[in-house]
């Protein structure tokens, strides 16, 4: 199977990279368009400022690419984030593959959300094997509220989406490679999708 | 509901585990990957890994052990120790670090908080902040608390959560050591203070300091070194107890 991490300057692919190698399969990162399109499994990573990072992303013109891969994808924290249709953070307008607007917690509670959460109300394939309520590690201020999209819920000064999924597209905001071995069975999952999705 | 986190803290000299008090007597408490994988393996929520090696090497052994930690442990876990740029920070994300914790060079140079956190975003930016009270009144140190400033601690707390800071880790050097609880008292300003999240260090003796720096000290985070290294606390147990307590922790 040949998996492709995106790389495009604003994801920890290493940890990525390490996650899929502890589950046993082997992925490769690259910004090539052939590849990508080629690739049976895509995972598109992203930390750090959305505006910055969607910039980095059309330089390589991966920004028109990936909303039109036919294959299993999966946007993980900031990579999610790119997916929707727009984020409060710098104002930065997105892949618009969720019509979902991503927006920033209050100050009511600690900005940034960091550590251990639970996911539940789990809808897909994608969580086999994961029971409602496991923990996932999450790190981010923006999230994305309720919607018809939403898969799985995380409660944090709300109730919101914490998982996303529309057709063959994916997004989680938790780090599924470093939740430990309940992450790398998500990961695994979705390495295990069938390749129409 | 989010947890607390429970967070041991490594001490790495020559890319390997060290072990002592108050940094005397060092003696070698094995490889550091195994050790990590120990404490992941039983529930720990993230790790921090201080290098205090003054070798030339250091910058690349330690990469290589950051490395090596990114692939055996599946937590997220912060370095610190030394790191005074960009450049040192690049080359520790880009081995699979999560997080980096800088000290005193945010003190030399607080410029150095906005650049991290606009290069690789506030959440892999954690500043650790040394402090002592000195007549009422906390006074950050520097060079792991030999060096007084004349700044204090919430101000500079104030400061480097402006400047893009994505966590605060307190360490009290009048509880370090003594295995008498946190600094509980400073520890609730700061975070009523600042809306980033605190990490209690220094003190931890036993379980139920945990517990007080969680519900009186108002922490996100509590780390400890030695009563996890010299298995005085063992970290389900301690677990147990706190949800015992009503805290919320991750089992």
């Amino acid at each position: 199977m040949k998996i492709a991490i995106i790389d495009y300057g604003a994801g920890n692919i290493q940890s990525i990279l390490f996650a899929i190698e502890r589950i046993g399969f082997e992925a490769f990162v690259t910004n090539d368009w052939n590849l990508i399109k080629s690739a049976d499994k895509v995972i598109f990573p992203g930390v750090g400022e959305a505006s910055s990072a969607m910039e980095k992303l059309k330089e390589s013109g991966l920004n028109i690419l990936i909303p039109t891969l036919k294959q299993p994808v999966l946007g993980i924290c900031l990579g999610m984030q790119l997916m929707c249709k727009s984020s409060e953070e710098g104002n930065t307008k997105g892949l618009n593959i969720f019509d979902v607007e991503i927006i920033k917690f209050s100050n009511e509670v600690k900005v940034p959300q960091m550590g251990w959460n639970t996911i539940y109300n789990l809808k897909s394939p994608l969580f086999k094997g994961i029971n409602d309520n496991e923990y996932m590690y999450l790190v981010h201020s923006f999230y994305a509220p309720k919607n018809s999209n939403a898969i799985a819920y995380t409660d944090y000064e709300t109730e919101y989406a914490t998982a996303l999924r529309k057709d063959n597209f994916y997004g989680v905001q938790f780090h599924p490679e470093k939740s430990g071995i309940h992450g790398e069975q998500i990961l695994k999952n979705f390495l295990e999708l069938p390749i129409n999705y | 509901m989010l947890t607390k986190r429970i967070i041991p803290c490594l001490d790495i000299k020559n890319g390997r585990t060290v072990k002592g008090l108050n940094f005397l007597d060092l003696k070698d408490a094995g490889n550091p990957v195994e050790l990590a994988k120990k404490y992941s393996e039983t529930g720990a929520d993230e790790l921090v890994f201080l290098d205090i090696s003054a070798t030339e090497e250091r910058r690349k052994t330690l990469a290589n052990l950051v490395k090596e930690v990114a692939r055996a442990i599946n937590i997220p876990f912060t370095v610190g120790g030394g790191i005074s740029s960009v450049e040192d920070v690049a080359i520790l994300l880009n081995n699979g670090a999560d997080k980096v914790s800088i000290n005193s060079s945010a003190v030399k140079r607080p410029e150095l908080i906005n650049e991290l956190a606009t290069k690789f975003g506030s959440q892999c930016v954690v500043v650790a902040i040394d402090a002592k009270q000195i007549d009422g009144k906390w006074i950050v140190h520097l060079v792991g608390g030999k060096e007084p400033t004349v700044i204090e601690l919430f101000d500079w707390a104030k400061e480097v959560e402006q400047r893009g800071a994505g966590e605060i880790l307190f360490t009290s050097m009048n509880n370090d050591g003594t295995k008498n609880g946190f600094a509980n008292e400073a520890l609730a300003i700061l975070s009523e203070l600042v809306n980033i999240p605190i990490i209690a260090s220094g003190g931890a003796g036993n379980s139920q300091h945990f517990a007080d720096t969680f519900i009186h000290g108002k922490a996100d985070a509590a780390l400890a070194a030695s009563v996890f290294h010299f298995q005085e606390i063992e970290i389900p147990d301690l677990k147990q107890f706190l949800k015992k307590e009503n805290i919320q922790i991750r089992l």
